[in-house]
């Protein structure tokens, strides 16, 4: 069984206009830059994949990742916690223009979503939100003494999530807090691939230290020397 | 009249004081995360954050971050012996499992049955909610740091929010620039006030009533300039 992808753009090649598509990471930490770019880079050579769903905790920073893709028009809604960040202006235009759709969910809730999602449960009660507008149209239920919000699963077509070592079959491990995301989005989504530090042989990650066990993740791409969002951000990089 | 009150420092400072030995707390983005500043020695605490770190540390001297390492305000941190890491559902598991012991956040408006009220406004702008309304189910105390009135000097202290809602009945304790008030049985119950305000002046200041238990002591904080 070997997974390996051999490019980026490769790995992004088959994605759909009008995709729903998980991108992990929580600001830049975690964020699978590459993949990222490599989908801006196809969409400006032939139009496509545009009017794309992107799942992630924010909506973007500066104008590289997803904010590179919202500005460059690939997005069509954005579902996430905390599409605020140090520079949200990409997003806001286009939001407050009434160009892009947003989903708020509470963060724990939309981790949970997309965990049930790959665990195969259709629905489950969580107390955030109960009572606020965010859980307006949706069942609550009494447990106990307590109310509880309703919330469905969220699956994806593809998640695209970055991992620091991985094996030609899909196992992987995380670094840091960049960890966030991706193992629920690898479960959730049809076909998830991701990107790695470092490309291993089987046998080569220690199999008490894998984080997402080969069994949810479909490919694997080597990216040596792996851009961190943030470091970018901060050395003024724009991709858009 | 130029109202004495206490600065955010001093709200950190004395929330701070509460900080119980061995405890696990998640505090807020933004002001609540002064509280960390000011941990009384000797008092072991292990921070949470949201996106996945148990047990961070100080920021980093700069030019050292490493960015994969950061806290829920996306600032980096340092990770403490000890510490783990841990993805989202795990996180929010912690969260809403009811395995912290503290969480503190920031207001627009606290009600007397606490209810909160921290994530915006009105309809305008950009809607953002982040981890907030799990945060305010499932610690065993949610506490709230905030000054007592808003800037043009309405009371944050409410019979009935009337901003849209974070979480219901979930507000345990709050600390304010004036006084110190628990949250209970739907009313707030004053445990310390600024010894220069009178009861009559706090309440004035309230949008609720304030009853008392007990003796209601001298909110005394260092002046931390």
């Amino acid at each position: 069984m070997d997974k390996t992808i051999q490019s980026p753009s490769d790995a992004v090649a088959d994605i759909p206009d009008g995709a729903v598509v998980m991108i992990g990471g929580f600001g830049g930490s975690g964020a699978p830059i590459e993949l990222i770019h490599a989908l801006i880079i196809r969409y400006k050579e032939t139009g496509s994949p545009k009017a794309l769903t992107i799942i992630n905790n924010n909506a973007g920073n500066g104008a590289i990742g997803i904010a590179g893709m919202v500005k460059a028009g690939l997005v069509k809604k954005m579902i996430c916690s905390f599409p605020r960040s140090s520079n949200a202006a990409v997003f806001n235009e286009k939001y407050l223009a009434g160009e892009i759709e947003l989903e708020l969910v509470p963060q724990g809730t939309l981790a949970e979503r997309i965990r049930a999602a790959g665990a195969g449960i259709p629905a489950f009660y969580t107390p955030a939100s109960y009572g606020t507008e965010l859980a307006e149209g949706k069942p609550v239920e009494e447990f106990d003494g307590k109310m509880y919000v309703r919330e469905r699963w969220l699956k994806a077509d593809f998640a695209l999530i970055k991992g620091h070592s991985g094996d030609t079959m899909g196992n992987l491990t995380y670094r840091k807090a960049a960890r966030n995301f991706a193992p629920l989005m690898a479960m959730a989504a049809n076909r998830t691939v991701a990107q790695v530090s470092e490309l291993l042989s089987p046998g080569g990650i220690n199999p008490e230290t894998v984080i997402t066990p080969g069994i949810f993740v479909d490919g694997v791409v080597h990216v040596a020397n792996a851009q961190q969002e943030e470091a970018l951000l901060r050395a003024g990089v724009e991709h858009a | 009249m130029t109202q004495q009150k206490l600065s955010s420092a001093q709200i950190a400072w004395r929330a701070a004081q509460d900080l119980e030995d061995g405890a696990y707390v998640n505090l807020g983005i933004g002001f609540p995360e002064m509280i960390a500043t000011f941990q009384p020695e000797g008092r072991d605490i292990v921070y949470h954050t949201e996106n996945g770190v148990l047990g961070f540390g100080e920021a980093p001297k700069p030019g050292e971050e490493d960015w994969d390492l950061i806290n829920a305000g996306k600032k980096a941190v340092t990770l403490n012996p000890g510490g783990a890491f841990f993805h989202h559902a795990d996180s929010f598991s912690m969260v809403r499992g009811g395995h912290l012991d503290l969480a503190v956040l920031g207001a627009y408006q606290i009600a007397q049955n606490g209810d909160l009220a921290n994530w915006r406004i009105g309809n305008k702008g950009v809607p953002a909610v982040g981890g907030a309304m799990d945060l305010v189910h499932g610690a065993k105390r949610v506490a709230v740091v905030t000054d007592h009135v808003t800037k043009d000097g309405k009371p944050k202290l409410v019979e009935t929010c009337t901003f849209p809602l974070t979480g219901v009945g979930c507000v345990t304790r709050v600390y304010s620039s004036l006084a110190v008030l628990d949250v209970e049985d739907n009313r707030f119950v004053l445990r310390e006030k600024l010894p220069t305000l009178s009861l009559d002046e706090l309440q004035n200041l309230t949008g609720a009533k304030l009853h008392t238990d007990g003796q209601v002591d001298d909110l005394i904080v260092p002046s931390l300039d």
